[in-house]
């Protein structure tokens, strides 16, 4: 199926970006990568008049560094996320994420910033956003504003973002030298998450200095495991102290049941994985 | 809305209505059938064309968005009659069997193959997830990538597709991937 008809127009800055986004109404979408929007548009789940494409705006592809944080274009592509040797060194969580998202050609096209405002619960860069506390710079007509990652996702594909507002920028506070696994549990090559877990975690010698730790698909949005953190932080670094704070893993949760899972294997999932990726992160 | 994009060497200016995705752009306006439709939910990879020297899914990229890049698709990897040294390894180690996933299991090889010029058997499997077959099995997809591997030199993937390239002819199937040379 091909899309319905749609106008299109692909500004080259933020500005004029916003300014067609305010001007074309209710009815018109951003276009990132597409990765997303494109399928739903071919099934026609939905049918926006406008089309704005982001894909010209040079300003929102590219990562930089100020001062104890790192900034993330929105435009910035999943291939290039993976390959960023700044996210390499100051948010691996962030790239080892994304090495798990789809495929090689959707990582071609597919953005980190698509991926946050899309905020599909099986999206993978959610979580990850969580652990590391990023923070999300927005832009419409009335100016730019900053939300915080455990305010910015409000429900299923639902965020904060209103209609006629722009992710423009993700900051990233620098983890220097954490280590960091995603583990995901899925089924088939290409497949969403059933349940994934983010831990990326700081040693002082033999022990865990600090910990964070965020769930995939546990919620209508990504959940921080607090009771495993806390318990994680001040202990040794071996397989005993790590398979006991995982216990917390599924602690609060109220996950959504579907064709793959119910709660009580969703929350067993969330524990056996939370074990490993604290424990993949210690060996990486 | 007009647009310019050089597909498999050759530049073109048409008009499009931007909801025409690309694969359709490639087949029923240039006739560059060789990219094919596999699925309704960008999953089969079947459509996989190089965007600037990146391999996509066409079925998931508008037209209107290649406006001024470059496209390679299945039917610009030949040069002078010669197959490229991934098509040849396809047909030597009988990688195919409909051959309705083969133009954009090629196409995926040789994306994965400038990236990494020697991968393992592993490598392959995680490198071609986007692209599905219904018939092979996929074991020999997988010998044939690794033999075209060793067929060619590194840099095959966007070096192969320079048209201008020098050393496209005579010998042996590696000549025409190695590029730039
Ligand atoms: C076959 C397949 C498998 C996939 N598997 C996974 C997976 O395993 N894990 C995973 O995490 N993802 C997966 N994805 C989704 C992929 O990661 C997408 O790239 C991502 O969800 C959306 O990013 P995009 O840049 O393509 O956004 P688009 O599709 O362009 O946009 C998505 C939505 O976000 C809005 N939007 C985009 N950018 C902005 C912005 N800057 N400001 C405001 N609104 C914006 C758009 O209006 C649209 O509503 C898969 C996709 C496919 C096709
Ligand atoms: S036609 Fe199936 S992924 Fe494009
Ligand atoms: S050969 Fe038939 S789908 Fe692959």
């Amino acid at each position: 199926m091909i899309p319905a008809p749609f106008d299109y127009v692909a500004p080259s800055t933020v500005d004029d970006a916003v300014r067609a986004l305010a001007d074309a109404g209710e009815d018109a979408k951003v276009l990132a990568g597409g990765q997303s929007l494109l399928p739903v548009l071919r099934v026609r789940l939905a049918a926006p008049t406008k089309i704005i494409d982001l894909g010209k705006v040079a300003e929102l592809r590219g990562v930089r560094e100020e001062g104890d944080h790192l900034v993330i274009g929105s435009m910035t592509t999943h291939y290039d996320v993976q390959r960023d040797p700044l996210i390499a060194e100051h948010a691996a969580l962030l790239a080892r994420a994304t090495d798990t998202v789809a495929d090689p050609q959707v990582r071609h096209r597919g953005t980190f910033g698509g991926s946050i405002a899309h905020a599909d619960p099986a999206g993978d860069l959610l979580a990850p956003a969580l652990a590391l506390d990023c923070e999300m710079v927005i832009r419409g007509m009335d100016g730019q504003r900053t939300v915080a990652a455990a305010d910015f996702f409000e429900d299923f594909f639902t965020t904060s973002l209103a209609p006629d507002e722009i992710l423009v920028e993700v900051r990233v506070p620098k983890h220097t030298g954490w280590h960091a696994h995603y583990e995901k549990f899925n089924r088939v090559a290409q497949a969403w998450s059933m349940v994934a877990v983010a831990a990326t975690v700081r040693t002082d010698g033999d022990t865990i200095a600090e910990a964070r730790v965020a769930l995939t698909n546990m919620s209508s949005v990504p959940v921080r495991a607090r009771g495993v953190e806390e318990a994680l932080v001040g202990q040794p670094a071996t397989a005993e102290s790590i398979r006991a704070a995982a216990e917390h893993a599924a602690e609060g949760t109220n996950p959504t049941v579907d064709g793959n899972a119910d709660v009580e294997y969703r929350q067993h999932l969330a524990r056996v994985l939370t074990g490993r990726a604290i424990s993949a992160a210690m060996a990486g | 809305m007009r647009i310019t994009v050089t597909v498999d060497g050759t530049s073109y200016t048409d008009d499009v209505e931007p909801r025409t995705l690309l694969v359709h752009y490639l087949r029923e306006r240039l006739g560059k059938v060789g990219t094919v439709v596999g699925c309704d939910t960008s999953n089969c990879g079947a459509c996989t064309v190089h965007l600037d020297g990146h391999s996509v899914k066409s079925c998931s990229v508008l037209a209107v968005q290649a406006h001024g890049s470059e496209v390679t698709t299945i039917e610009g990897l030949a040069r002078d009659g010669q197959l490229h040294p991934v098509q040849q390894a396809f047909h030597d180690n009988h990688a195919l069997q409909c051959g309705f996933c083969t133009p954009g299991m090629i196409m995926q090889s040789i994306d994965l193959l400038s990236d990494n010029p020697d991968p393992d058997e592993h490598a392959v499997r995680e490198g071609l997830e986007g692209n599905l077959c219904r018939c092979t099995g996929y074991q020999n997809i997988v010998k044939a990538v690794r033999d075209a591997a060793h067929h060619m030199r590194p840099g095959a993937g966007p070096e192969a597709e320079r048209v201008t390239g020098a050393d496209t002819g005579s010998r042996t199937a590696s000549s025409v991937g190695g590029g730039g040379e």
